[in-house]
């Protein structure tokens, strides 16, 4: 399956910008479906992104993050062609994983 | 398959060994993740207000700040996908929070910034109505604030 991360990870020689956009229904569970029933929460919670084995940026979700999410972080050092480890994890367990090379 | 009487010990013995194994892996699991990571913040997402939210998360109040940047339109057409950034030009910040006053649930997304990471994030959220956004920046141990008001035309929750 394709992955659902997208992610631009541009260094600039000091800092490596990173955007991330992610696809995920990001249910609030304050919806309703056609049928008027209650569509139930389903969100990603945590987002990790990792260089050189150490966390460079975690964000916890709930669900009001818009539907597609969309993120954009910069940090310090990050070289051209090393990787980027991005995850995540939603509320019922699911996840994703991938790796981007820093342009 | 055939058992022969000391067949079963063995198969007894290959069970025990095996809920062993997933004990190891289910606990082994659990230390790890928080360990690199502080723990998803259930209890603050879970919260009705933003002052709630604030002291389950921090467990302390902030004060309003010039060096907090929030960046949010005035007016947002469609409340299912606000343009939303956050900045700051305080050292050593940790962490940078934003919260949606009148949402259900008032906090939106927490984002932790590990030393050598700027503190500035984009992203973007759904709001309910027309409310206050509210940013928070942790900084040196101390919460900093900014906060404007978004008017949502078209409000995010689907309704």
């Amino acid at each position: 399956m394709a992955s659902t991360i997208r992610v631009r990870a541009t260094s600039s020689g000091e800092t490596t910008e990173v955007q991330a956009l992610i696809q995920h229904p990001m249910d609030s569970g304050y919806v309703k479906d056609a049928k008027g029933d209650l569509i139930p929460p389903h969100f990603i919670q945590e987002l990790t992104f990792e260089y050189d084995g150490k966390s460079v940026f975690v964000a916890d979700w709930g669900p009001a993050v818009s539907k597609d999410p969309y993120v954009k972080f910069s940090f310090k050092g990050g070289k051209k062609g090393d990787d980027l480890k991005i995850s995540w994890v939603d509320n019922k367990g699911a996840s994703d994983t991938t790796t981007a090379k820093i342009q | 398959m055939t058992i022969p009487l000391d067949g079963f010990p063995a198969s007894r013995r290959l069970i025990l060994k095996g809920a062993g194994a997933v004990a190891l892996f289910g606990f082994s699991l659990g230390p790890a993740l928080a360990a690199v990571n502080d723990k998803y913040p259930e209890d603050a997402f879970k919260q009705k207000s933003d002052a709630d939210a604030i002291k389950s998360l921090y467990g302390k109040t902030a004060e309003v700040s010039d060096k907090v940047k929030l960046d949010a339109p005035e007016i947002a057409e469609n409340g299912a996908v606000v343009p939303i950034s956050v900045s700051s030009t305080l050292a050593d910040v940790t962490s940078i929070s934003i919260l949606v006053s009148e949402n259900p649930n008032a906090l939106a997304a927490s984002y932790r910034i590990p030393a050598g990471t700027l503190p500035s994030v984009a992203n973007r959220l759904k709001m309910a109505k027309t409310t206050n956004v509210i940013a928070i920046v942790e900084a040196g141990g101390k919460l900093y604030s900014a906060s404007k008001e978004v008017k949502v035309t078209v409000g995010g929750c689907g309704g």
